[in-house]
């Protein structure tokens, strides 16, 4: 429980995200003057979101859970600013912090000190701001050794350990997680919960993506499932995922084993 | 060998400028070097910004707050937004003009040198060619060399916006930054490419016997002009080529076939006289290498008749070029 009053940070109102479907889209002049012609200009739509309401409220860790496809990524994309949604409002406050996925915003060439200029300076900080702030991502990252090296010299673990360094370093007012914890070793996955559970009492919000249900019920207040683009269940992590084991096909005997210990 | 022939009487002393040449080069890759090295660029980079802007007021500006409200139901013009957000995010900007000029170089031995060497070894190419075809004077290479950097830095920009919104685009899809600090920042990149190809140009000017006047401090107002002309098309361009890619290699063939529309390494006198004028002026680029070359190889101010359309022309491609980008930007994630 955080000790201050709960103040809104996310509020999504009726939000809704319509893709064209991949195979619909015109690739070539040729077609888009055929199809012109034709008059065949529509699309096929696909909702990756479909009325979405949704509020966090400051310091809580959030999860999304759901099967692929049903619009965990979409939503992300939409409080990150990435995507305008269709219809709809997302109302924000406070810098939104990405955890970039593996190798996005690293430049293989540059060795690790530069790439946290590069990828300092994609969240928006000052570069003053990341000389000072180098120390504590080295150390925090465990990658003193390699951080003159260039990054393609770097496994996927330790691009993995830069990356989260870099993004927490700042104790973003809101940060995503979309799968990401998943890379890196036992005892660095720790440092990143634990990091991430220090940020509860703060001012931080976590939104964490993840297919790993341990680590959501271990890690978050309140989850919300997601399936076709709509949510499903919102709620206490542990009665949402429960809902979301049983009905899972071919999982229900699984689901119950495991909650029981729990 | 015809144009060893016929040249050489006239460069006695080539050879051993020759060898001057590849002195100075050597002192100037040390130099870029140490200047290119990790902390010395930082620090340049530092002292500039803030000379600039003050200390205080630069970190006041550039922390982005904490307070900070996105409404997506309250958004002003993308246009101006995104004007917003490059100023917001200018150390975004300087940290990728920083990762284009010192990554492509990064595994060679020569580095940053070969910006010069590139279009010097492209100049040799082709005047020991043309100078063949077209009977030309002493002062061919300087001809060439002074029309071809402008012409390398529009090229070089426009296709690169391309390639850097494919690069930039898998970043867009999962951060939030200005769509055009991108574009901006190829920009940039060849600003600082097509400064440092003035030394080779000024070399050569040295070596032909064209003696260098006052009238070369225009050069960064011509900069400036072909920069904001190169924007405003690479930003048209690589926005369709989001929708249809084909459109980069189209570009590339129009690219072609636009530089010999140009009178980069021919004399203009070589259209025939009837439709010269006409020729000339309707093609945006004429406009933009004659200010590059009137101040370095004829040695004077470009004439207003030049430089006139050449500003009007600039101020056209930019504001249509970013307006057009701005309208399309929201949609860009959806089709990256």
């Amino acid at each position: 429980m955080t000790d201050h009053l709960p103040e809104e940070v996310v509020r999504l109102e009726n939000v809704s995200v319509h893709y064209r479907k991949p195979g619909s889209r015109i690739r070539t002049f040729k077609e888009y003057a055929i199809r012109t012609l034709q008059r065949r200009l529509q699309f096929k739509e696909f909702h990756a979101l479909q009325d979405v309401n949704l509020t966090i409220q400051r310091g809580e860790i959030f999860g999304i859970i759901g099967n692929n496809g049903a619009g965990k990524s979409t939503l992300l994309k939409v409080i990150s600013r990435v995507l305008v949604p269709t219809q709809g409002r997302v109302w924000i406050k406070g810098v939104v912090t990405p955890l970039l996925e593996l190798g996005a915003g690293f430049h293989p060439e540059l060795t690790g000190r530069e790439n946290v200029f590069l990828n300092g300076s994609i969240l928006g900080h000052s570069l003053r701001d990341i000389e000072d702030h180098m120390e504590e991502i080295i150390r925090f990252s465990g990658l003193r050794e390699f951080i003159d090296s260039p990054v393609r010299t770097y496994s996927s673990g330790m691009y993995a350990r830069l990356g989260f360094a870099t993004a927490t370093t700042w104790e973003p007012d809101i940060l995503l997680l979309d799968e990401v914890l998943s890379v890196g070793d036992e005892a660095f996955r720790a440092k990143c919960e634990k990091r991430m559970k220090g940020f509860r009492n703060g001012s931080t919000t976590s939104i964490l993506v993840s297919h790993s249900m341990e680590s959501v019920i271990a890690l978050c207040s309140r989850v919300a499932w997601f399936d076709k683009g709509e949510i499903r269940a919102i709620g206490p992590a542990k009665e949402v995922v429960a809902q979301y084991r049983k009905a899972q096909p071919g999982e229900k005997e699984n689901a119950v084993h495991k909650n029981k210990p729990a | 060998m015809l144009w060893a022939r016929e040249a050489r009487p006239q460069h006695p002393t080539s050879p051993f400028f020759l060898k001057l040449d590849l002195l100075a080069h050597k002192s100037l890759v040390k130099t870029l070097k140490v200047f290119f090295a990790d902390q010395g660029f930082t620090k340049a980079q530092e002292t500039f910004r803030v000379s600039v802007y003050g200390r205080e007021k630069l970190e006041n500006e550039m922390s982005i707050s904490k307070d900070a409200i996105y409404d997506s139901a309250k958004r002003g013009p993308v246009a101006l937004e995104e004007l917003r957000g490059v100023f917001q995010y200018r150390g975004l900007i300087l940290q990728l003009i920083r990762k284009d000029v010192v990554a492509r170089y990064k595994r060679s031995v020569l580095g940053v040198a070969w910006t010069m060497l590139h279009p010097l070894g492209m100049m040799i190419i082709l005047s020991l060619v043309f100078s063949t075809l077209y009977h030309r004077q002493g002062d061919y290479p300087a001809y060439i060399l002074s029309g071809l950097i402008a012409w390398s830095f529009f090229s070089q920009t426009t296709n690169g916006m391309i390639s850097q919104i494919v690069w930039g685009g898998a970043l867009m899809r999962k951060i939030y930054v200005p769509h055009t600090s991108f574009a901006v920042a190829s920009v940039g990149t060849g600003m600082v490419n097509l400064a440092l190809s003035f030394v080779p140009l000024f070399l050569i000017v040295l070596l032909v016997g064209i003696p260098i006047r006052w009238s070369i401090l225009f050069l960064p107002v011509s900069m400036l002009l072909l920069a904001a002309f190169a924007l405003g098309v690479g930003l048209i361009i690589s926005t369709v080529s989001i929708y249809f890619p084909d459109v980069s290699e189209m570009y590339s063939l129009v690219l072609i076939g636009w530089m010999y529309m140009t009178p980069i390494i021919y004399p203009e006198t070589l259209i025939p006289e009837s439709y010269r004028y006409w020729f000339f002026r309707l093609n945006p680029m004429y406009y933009y290498l004659k200010i590059f070359r009137a101040p370095v190889y004829d040695g004077m101010l470009p004439e207003m008749d030049i430089l006139l359309p050449a500003v009007l022309i600039s101020i056209l491609a930019l504001t249509v070029g970013w307006l057009f980008f701005s309208k399309k930007s929201d949609d860009f994630a959806y089709h990256l």
